[in-house]
């Protein structure tokens, strides 16, 4: 390595001349665990999957003629016989999902402090609230499912409400299926000291899935839920 | 921040962006809710959508603290997907047209109301 270079890795330049750097110099274009970078590319592989499943849900919003049931009278709950709350068990499913971010950013802060206890409870906790929202998704899925809605029709519009709303929801649930029990596994592993050597990088790795999959849920929540 | 040392960051600056999120999606809530309809509706849905978006991805994912060559490899590829959004809007537009057109679909059609069963 000659001086220059050896000068560059220890005093890396930031913004522009930093990617230059980074792609130009014959070496490892990116400076981070080598986990973390292939969880982003994985996550922006999926980013693209979900994004098909969107933009096809715009398309035949667009193109049906027929009309479009309203999400906020499909979705409305009414609680102990009262008047119907629209949108409200999305709303809570919403909150839910941003509470368990906001615990997994926290694990991801203790995980680097070595704090291993800390970091594998609160890990513990995210999987707790993602368990819960899959459990509300369920809950969702039987009661649109005993009211007639079906990939292929429903009481109300257009019938490709159903087969949106089954492989949107389905795959982001999917979603939090899997980040549910991926979290519990590392928790384990990190209650367990597993990465006292290695470093805590993992928390965030499993963090950045965690997120990307809150993140998924803004989108849905705003283009089918809401719109 | 080297990539060596990992993202560390004081606490606080979570515990901030989180309440931020809560009260960003409360307000978007707020849009269903207070029946706003029309490009007032969708406008403030985008960009509570986006906000919300932006603080996840810069904050509780780091991209902001990350090296440009990582943040390019992440938020360039997607920038495709308005291509892909913008020639599905017209499609679908058109295909739109055509069923109104053709085969005399009603354009103002109104959804029938939603019942709901009594027992919950």
């Amino acid at each position: 390595m000659s001086h220059s270079a050896a000068a560059a890795s220890a005093n890396p330049r930031e913004g522009l001349p930093g990617l230059v750097d980074d792609w130009s110099s014959d070496k490892q274009t990116y400076h981070v665990p080598w986990g973390k970078a292939m969880m982003w590319i994985f996550l922006v592989s999926d980013t693209f999957i979900f994004s098909c499943f969107l933009v096809g849900y715009m398309t035949v919003r667009m193109s049906t003629a027929e009309p479009w049931p309203l999400p906020t009278d499909v979705f409305a709950l009414s609680f102990f016989g009262g008047e119907p709350i629209p949108l409200i068990l999305i709303a809570i499913m919403t909150f839910i999902l941003i509470t368990s971010s906001g615990t997994m950013a926290l694990a991801v802060n203790y995980g680097y402090r070595k704090d291993k206890r800390m970091a594998a409870i609160l890990m513990l906790v995210t999987a707790a609230f993602g368990a819960s929202f899959v459990g509300m998704q369920a809950f969702e899925w039987s009661k649109l499912i005993s009211e007639g809605v079906r990939p292929w029709e429903n009481p109300w519009g257009a019938p490709q409400f159903g087969s949106v709303f089954f492989m949107v929801t389905g795959f982001h649930g999917l979603h939090v299926t899997a980040g549910v029990i991926y979290l519990a596994i590392v928790a384990r592993k990190v209650a367990r000291g597993d990465y006292d050597k290695k470093g805590y990088e993992i928390v965030e790795i499993t963090g950045l899935y965690w997120h990307f999959v809150d993140l998924v849920w803004v989108f849905i929540f705003a283009f089918f839920y809401l719109w | 921040m080297s990539a060596e040392a990992g993202q560390q960051h004081p606490l606080g600056i979570y515990l901030k962006i989180w309440l931020l999120l809560f009260f960003l999606s409360a307000l978007s809530y707020m849009v269903d809710y207070l029946e706003f309809q029309g490009y007032l509706r969708w406008t403030l849905i985008i960009i509570f959508m986006l906000l919300k978006a932006g603080f996840i991805v810069a904050i509780f994912m780091h991209v902001m603290w990350e090296r440009m060559a990582l943040v390019l490899t992440i938020l360039g590829p997607p920038v495709a997907l308005l291509f892909l959004i913008g020639f599905m809007a017209v499609e679908g537009d058109y295909t739109f047209g055509a069923r109104v057109e053709y085969f005399g679909m009603d354009p103002n059609a109104e959804p029938l109301p939603v019942i709901h069963a009594e027992s919950h």
